[in-house]
């Protein structure tokens, strides 16, 4: 398989902040990637570089055979992008809108068929300043489908939607990689990741920090146990709870979170030291990582 | 043909977001028309002696005068607000994503605007002729689409350069109405300076391309000038203003918006990255 996307030695400085900082990995024709991060990661100026719509600093990048930073109309004319900030005319109605857009592609959708695929019958003679933020997301995503696109990049594409949208639009994406479609997708939502992608990139502060299939993921970076509880008010410090755990613990709102190689020697000693004083732990459970601790993990988050 | 199929197209979808949004269209077309009526009521239209630039009926002078403030806010400050809100909404920026050619988006948002201002000036003309005896010859009528031609070519493209060098919508509509209005003032469109007004602003009134375009358009319609009453000096003005205006759009030009309230330094980031 030829690769859609090359991209080799990315960086992208604004003064001395290097928003990308050295990033590459190349996506192939077919494959529908995500990019996951926290904001400030560097996802969105990395797609926006692949997109055409940002300079680079420095490196190499060949978004379908072309330089995106140089590439004309006829780039643009197998791209389709859904952008997190993008407006449309919104006094137009969404039929006119699409209309508006279809006309400069070599090979367009039926307006129909679009407002069918994003399920906008209803809407499709309404001004799209009458929609709702989900309908107006879905003119968006419409708008990227418009020109039968070879590479779609989805800008969190699902945001705003309720959840039932959200599933629609995810088979909505699904469909199209069954065509042969390439999907690069940023989000924030990792089970948005897990349910469309074939191959998750997590990304922070520039770098990327993984790079592999969700489950890869989880067996690479998220070995170990979760033992959580909620942990009751105390009058002395937590450093003789937490210090001789042989995993890395967390907390929040009286929470604690501790990922751990080592359950059974851990777990017997949170139970001791809590029946030692006479504690009950409310919730208290056992669980295999899941894909977001192996995410907060890579990224460094606090949870 | 593809790209005047486009562009066609372009002109068209622009026209009807201009109808689709009554305040923009009140203000570039009724509010010239009420101006008119208002200022020929005020200041009596009785023909006097009609022999010089100074001494004139209220309508005769008004007509072209007000029908070239028309043609001014159908293309400098239309074109100046929409693009910057435009560019605000990121609609540009969607724009900028598509095969569409940058050249012909910006071209059809010009020539809409011109269309507009034709029908705006039409509008004016022909109610100055038909409601207040306004004098027209059809030998100065070329002269006449010329100076409109040249005129509403140069405010388009200032609308665009303005648009580039505004940070938002709301400051591209500050910063056109502040800059048309005063000029208008000292245009002799809002009222006649007479021949002696004084020396700075009748300087500020030369540099600037209002009183060229008011000018040269008026010449073709008053009773005494012999056609074809093309001012060449006139229009020589307003062509360095529609270069002028070019460099200015094309230097700065943005598709990208500035982000809002996010800082120094990423407004430094984006300007860099539109560069």
């Amino acid at each position: 398989m030829p690769n859609a996307i090359e991209v080799t030695d990315l960086v992208k400085s604004y003064g001395s902040n290097r928003a990308v900082d050295g990033v590459s990995f190349a996506v192939e024709e077919g494959e529908v990637v995500a990019i996951l991060g926290p904001n400030g990661a560097g996802k969105s100026t990395t797609v926006e570089i692949l997109e055409g719509h940002r300079s680079r600093t420095s490196g190499d990048v060949r978004v379908l055979g072309v330089d995106p930073g140089t590439a004309g109309p006829g780039f643009r004319d197998r791209l389709g992008i859904v952008l997190q900030s993008a407006g449309v005319d919104k006094e137009l109605t969404v039929r006119e809108v699409l209309h508006f857009y279809r006309v400069a592609y070599s090979r367009p959708r039926e307006v129909d068929e679009l407002i069918a695929m994003v399920e906008l019958e209803d809407k499709a003679d309404e001004r799209v300043s009458t929609l709702s933020g989900g309908q107006q997301r879905r003119v968006d995503l419409a708008l990227g489908l418009i020109g039968d696109p070879d590479l779609i990049f989805l800008d969190e594409p699902t945001t705003g939607f309720d959840p039932a949208a959200r599933r629609r639009s995810w088979d909505l994406v699904r469909n199209l990689t069954e065509l042969g479609r390439t999907v690069v997708l940023t989000t924030h939502s990792l089970e948005e990741a897990e349910q469309l992608a074939d191959r998750v990139m997590v990304l922070a502060a520039g770098r990327i920090v993984a790079d592999g299939s969700a489950s890869q993921l989880r067996a690479d970076f998220g070995k170990g146990t979760r033992i959580s509880f909620g942990l009751p008010a105390v009058d002395e410090p937590l450093s003789g709870l937490l210090d001789p755990l042989q995993g890395t613990s967390r907390g929040r709102d009286r929470r604690i979170e501790i990922t751990t190689d080592a359950p059974t020697a851990d777990l017997a000693h949170i139970t001791a030291w809590a029946t030692s004083r006479g504690l009950e732990l409310d919730g208290l459970t056992v669980s295999s990582t899941e894909l977001e601790d192996v995410y907060l993990g890579l990224v460094g988050e606090e949870a | 043909m593809r790209s005047l199929r486009l562009l066609s197209h372009q002109i068209r979808a622009q026209n009807r977001f201009f109808w689709r949004v009554p305040v923009g269209a009140f203000f570039t077309l009724m509010l010239p028309v009420i101006m008119l009526v208002l200022f020929v009521a005020l200041f009596g239209n009785d023909l006097g002696d009609t022999g010089g630039p100074d001494d004139t009926s209220a309508a005769q002078f008004y007509t072209p005068a007000l029908a070239v403030f028309a043609v001014g806010s159908a293309t400098y400050t239309n074109i100046a607000i929409n693009v910057s809100t435009r560019r605000e909404e990121g609609i540009l920026r969607r724009v900028r994503g598509t095969p569409l050619p940058p050249w012909i988006y910006i071209a059809g948002v010009i020539l809409s605007a011109v269309w507009i201002a034709l029908v705006s000036a039409t509008v004016m003309v022909t109610l100055g002729v038909v409601a207040f005896d306004v004098n027209i010859e059809l030998a100065k009528f070329p002269g006449m689409l010329l100076s409109f031609a040249v005129g509403s070519a140069t405010f388009a493209t200032l609308g665009v350069a303005l648009s580039s060098v505004a940070r938002s919508s709301s400051a591209a509509s500050a910063l056109a109405n502040a800059t048309i209005l005063p000029m208008a003032f000292i245009s002799n469109i809002f009222v006649n300076l007479g021949p002696e007004p004084p020396k700075w602003l009748r300087v500020a009134a030369d540099i600037l391309p209002l009183k060229h375009f008011g000018t040269s358009f008026s010449a073709t319609m008053e009773p005494w000038t012999d056609p074809p009453a093309i001012l060449w000096d006139r229009l020589g003005v307003l062509a360095i203003w529609l270069v002028l205006g070019a460099v200015v759009a094309v230097w700065r030009f943005r598709w990208d918006p500035l982000p809002g309230a996010t800082g120094r330094t990423a407004r430094r980031g984006r300007a860099a990255a539109a560069v």
